[in-house]
Parts: C-alpha cells; sequence; structure tokens
C-alpha cells in the first residue's frame, strides 16, 4: 500500500489557525503524512513546533514565499500530545467515563523534569482524592518507575489499588530498567494484555 | 458572542513590531521645544512636556482589540494597559480620552456599553477623570484610552537610567500573550484564563505607589514588545545593561505547554526579529519564546539599589501586589544578559 498524504491550505490564515488545524487534522488521523501549506514565518515556525511536540516526523520544504510542512506521525502519537493539555472540542475522547488510565512516564509533558515529575505526583494523588476512579491504571515506559520502592507516588498507587483500581505495569519496561524485582504495588503484564486493555474502553493517556 | 472571533491580532500583539516602528521614525524630527523633556525619539513609556519648575505633563495613549471575549473585562483591560505607561513613569493619571472603533451592525450596542463601563471603572479606581473621546465605525473592534498623569519631572522615573549594583522586580507574571493564542485555539485551561485576566485587569497603581516610596533607579512596564523587549530598552542607557534569570521569572499557568505546541503569538517573531540583537546568554528557543511574548497590562518593571530590594518586594507584597526579584543591573550597556 503506498503512503497516503492529506492537504491543507492555511495560507492567509492568522496564529494560531494553522496550527488548530493541524491538530485537528491528527487527531482524525486517516494518513500517513499531513502536508500543511503556509505563508508566513510565524505559521511555519509554529508548526515545526506542533509537529514535534505531537511526536511526529517533521520535514519543511520552503518554495517561492510558500512553505510546505509534513507532519508524519510516528506510529503511535500519544493522545497526550493532541489532547492533555489542550482537550480536542468534540467526539474525538470516545466520550463516556475514563475505564484506563495510561501513565506512559514518570513525569506529565515535556519540558522541565522536576515539573514534570510534580505534575504527576500531583496527578495520582489526586485520583486518589477523586470521586470516580478509573477500572485500570497501565503504566508504560518511564511510568513503571512509579511503582517500584521508593517512588513518591508509591503510597498513592496503594490506596488506588485498594479502592479497586488494577494497577499493571509493562513487563518489559521494568526489565529494561532493571526494576522487576522492586515493583511494589499491582502486577506485571505484556503488550498483548496492555493493547487489550488499551481497547477495551475510554482511556487517559498522560505522560 | 465572543469579542476576540472579529480581530487577527490581539492586544498588545497587534503593535508593529519595533524593527518596523524604528525605520518609521527614523529622521523624523521636531523643533527643540524647551519644554519638551522626552518625545517620541526616545524609548520612554510617555512624553514628558514641562509645566514649571516642578511639574509636567505626561502623556501616552494606547489602544488594541480585544484580547478577551467579556467586554467589561475588555474595557478594564484597555483602561489598566493605558494608564500603565503613566505608572512606569512614577506619574499620577488625571484625565483620559477614549478611542473606540465598533462594528455596531456586527455587535451592537451593548458590547460596546460594556467596555465603556469595564474602562471607566478601571479609569475611576486610577482617580482619573474621563473627559470624552472619539469613536468610529470599523469591521475591527479596537478600545484604549489617551491618558494624561502628572510628576515632578526631577522624580520622574526614566527607563534607561540602570546604574550598577541594582536588582530588578516585576510586578506581574508573564505569558498573556500565549495565554491569548491558546484561548483561541480553545485550549487554555480555566486556570491560565484566570490568572491572566486578572493580572491584565490589575491596575500598576499599587505597585507604583509602593515603589515610590523607594529609591527607584528606572522602572519601564512591560507591554507589546516582551519582557525581552522592555528590558533592552531599559539596557540601553550608558551606565550599565541587566541580566534576566530565566528560573525567576514569573509565568502565567501552562504557558509553556502553549509555546511547545506552537501557539506562540505572531508578535513573538516581531519582537524577537528587532530586539534579539539586545539579548545574549542562554537564548534558547524556550526561553526566547516566553521572554519576546507579547504582554498586554503587563506588570511594572523596576530597578532598585540590591540593598533597597528585598524591603521592596516585601513592601509590595504586604499591599497585595505580586512582585519578583527577577534580575539585576550590570553588564555591558546595551545588553540584556539571559542566564
Amino acid at each position: 500500500m503506498s503512503p497516503t498524504c492529506r492537504s491543507l491550505d492555511a495560507r492567509g490564515l492568522p496564529c494560531p489557525q494553522p496550527v488548530i488545524l493541524a491538530r485537528k487534522a491528527l487527531a482524525e488521523g486517516g494518513f500517513d503524512t499531513l502536508e500543511i501549506t503556509v505563508d508566513d514565518a510565524a505559521s511555519r515556525e509554529n508548526l515545526l513546533k506542533f509537529g514535534a511536540y505531537a511526536k511526529c516526523q517533521v520535514e519543511a520544504v520552503d518554495e517561492g514565499g510558500l512553505t510546505r510542512i509534513r507532519l508524519s506521525p510516528q506510529g503511535f502519537t500519544p493522545a497526550s500530545a493532541l489532547t492533555e493539555a489542550c482537550p480536542l472540542p468534540e467526539g474525538s475522547s470516545g466520550g463516556g467515563p475514563v475505564e484506563v488510565v495510561l501513565l506512559s512516564a514518570d513525569g506529565i509533558g515535556q519540558g522541565d523534569p522536576e515539573l514534570a515529575r510534580l505534575l504527576m505526583r500531583g496527578f495520582v494523588y489526586t485520583l486518589t482524592e477523586a470521586e470516580r476512579v478509573p477500572r485500570r491504571l497501565l503504566l508504560m515506559n518511564s511510568g513503571v518507575k512509579l511503582a517500584v520502592e521508593g517512588s513518591e507516588s508509591l503510597a498513592n498507587l496503594q490506596k488506588l489499588e485498594a479502592r479497586g483500581v488494577e494497577v499493571l505495569a509493562c513487563g518489559t519496561c521494568l526489565e529494561f530498567f532493571g526494576l522487576t524485582s522492586r515493583l511494589a504495588v499491582g502486577g506485571s503484564t505484556n503488550m498483548y494484555e496492555i493493547a487489550g486493555h488499551l481497547m477495551e474502553g475510554p482511556t487517559l493517556s498522560l505522560g | 458572542m465572543k469579542l476576540t472571533a472579529y480581530t487577527r491580532f490581539s492586544g498588545c500583539g497587534a503593535k508593529l513590531g519595533p524593527g518596523v516602528l524604528e525605520q518609521a521614525l527614523c529622521g523624523l524630527a521636531q523643533p527643540a521645544y524647551p519644554e519638551l523633556l522626552a518625545d517620541f525619539s526616545g524609548s520612554e513609556d510617555a512624553g514628558l512636556f514641562r509645566l514649571g519648575p516642578h511639574q509636567a505633563l505626561v502623556q501616552t495613549v494606547d489602544f488594541f482589540p480585544p484580547i478577551v471575549d467579556d467586554p467589561y473585562l475588555f474595557g478594564r483591560i484597555a483602561a489598566a494597559n493605558a494608564l500603565s505607561d503613566l505608572y512606569a513613569m512614577g506619574a499620577r493619571p488625571i484625565t483620559a480620552l477614549a478611542l473606540v472603533c465598533h462594528p455596531l451592525k456586527a455587535l451592537g450596542m451593548e458590547p460596546l456599553k460594556a467596555m465603556l463601563e469595564g474602562g471607566l471603572a478601571a479609569l475611576t479606581e486610577a482617580g482619573c477623570a474621563l473627559l470624552g473621546g472619539h469613536s468610529i465605525e470599523d469591521p475591527e473592534p479596537k478600545l484604549g484610552y489617551a491618558v494624561t498623569g502628572l510628576v515632578d519631572p526631577d522624580r520622574a522615573w526614566r527607563n534607561n537610567t540602570l546604574e550598577p549594583g541594582g536588582k530588578l522586580l516585576l510586578t506581574k507574571p508573564i505569558g498573556t500573550g500565549l495565554v491569548n493564542m491558546a484561548l483561541r485555539a480553545e485550549c487554555a485551561s480555566p486556570a491560565a484564563q484566570a490568572a491572566a485576566e486578572t493580572a491584565m485587569a490589575t491596575l500598576n497603581k499599587a505597585a507604583a505607589q509602593v515603589l515610590a516610596g523607594f529609591r527607584v533607579q528606572a522602572c519601564t512596564d512591560v507591554t507589546g514588545f516582551g519582557l525581552a523587549g522592555h528590558a533592552a530598552e531599559m539596557a540601553l542607557g550608558d551606565r550599565c545593561g541587566l541580566s534576566l534569570c530565566m528560573a525567576q521569572v514569573p509565568l502565567l499557568p501552562e504557558v509553556q505547554d502553549y509555546a511547545a505546541m506552537g501557539l506562540i503569538p505572531e508578535g513573538t517573531y516581531r519582537n524577537r526579529e528587532g530586539r534579539l540583537k539586545f539579548l545574549r546568554g542562554d537564548l534558547s528557543p524556550a526561553n526566547l519564546d516566553l521572554l519576546f511574548d507579547p504582554q498586554t497590562s503587563g506588570g511594572l518593571l523596576a530597578a532598585l539599589p540590591a540593598a533597597e530590594a528585598d524591603a521592596a518586594l516585601a513592601a509590595l507584597h504586604a499591599a497585595g501586589v505580586p512582585a519578583w526579584i527577577i534580575g539585576e543591573t550590570g553588564g555591558a550597556p546595551g545588553f540584556v544578559q539571559v542566564v
């Protein structure tokens, strides 16, 4: 199958319209590459930033005062890149209360790692206080570090478990960080199960 | 009704870039009036014209398209922003004239009335009499005020009179341009929106009153050119430059996320183009996106002797004014060092 491309013409649109259009298109998906044509330097730079933020492969082709920005989502564009700091307006989150929370890092968001760490600690704590908790909490990549001995979120994860939340850490990730023997809450799982849980129902992804 | 839907740029982000303005003003000269103390040839916050041995008129004008959707709040912000230039010179506001552009057919009378009410509320809080104004029909709404104040010219705070060994105080967090972009993208968090609105609608009156009790070396207000752009103007004196400590610069909530997502106002890029040459040090894109973010109704940026800075900070906090020490004076004149 040959790669598919979707084109958007964002010429003449003021900031942040080109970024809004790109974000909406990425969330809709259904293509390998999104090509957005812009005609001013600010939109060009903003789209390059947005592409990096949304974890896309980014390419810019400048010619004759126009720039074509090509954004290719790399397999799994983290939902957080599109929705966390900035929820999409309608219909893109599946609807219904969140069943599964996926934490794919030990911090929330990019930028300052200290802030990211504080935000994650705060999020896990806030979940313990929330009226409604998800059915499952999946930990992937550095997110597994939240569930090992010495983690500042360990006690809160244990509280969540006591409230009936199934805490599952990615086994491959634990092994990769050499933390398999230090998992202190919930159980370890594999990609087959993780993929299954993620497809079960409304999922919130943070990291 | 969304006021901001009628505008291409918002707030002080609609300002012409500093580079453009310099070119336009280049070669423009007027007679040397003996009473004229500061005009457009400098980079003062407002013009100064001597009335007597200890009194001068301070005049300035500022108007812009809506930066928020609530017309009353927009009115307040427009007035607070115009008055800010007077406070930045240590002046006492006395009179104001309104400048109004309004798409009457599209928006009707109600929002216009609410805008003017919001503006008048802020002027009243400043003790500044509204004398009149001028309005025109325009597809894009805009509001602002020409304001006049009084100051003892020998005691007026200039912006390029830095002395070495001082500390820099800022009285509002930065990031209003980024929050505005996020609002337009319908993704500003309620916390970010509320913090930005509160900051923009707050007069710099209390901040100026507290600072008047200290030996202010130099002062300006942070608006359309961004923190770095206005800091660069301060650094243009002949004694020394200044340095900004990024870790100390207060930010509105989530603005770094918005910048990373590419929700950066065009004004940021214009400011960067015009003023980047005055900056040295850690000029990472992340820093520049914040430092050149055009502010609407931003805080006062004041330089005080180091020995008085902590006391001034405490006095500001005691008066309910948020304030932070964000850098110090020193280094080569003409340059802003970013650390």
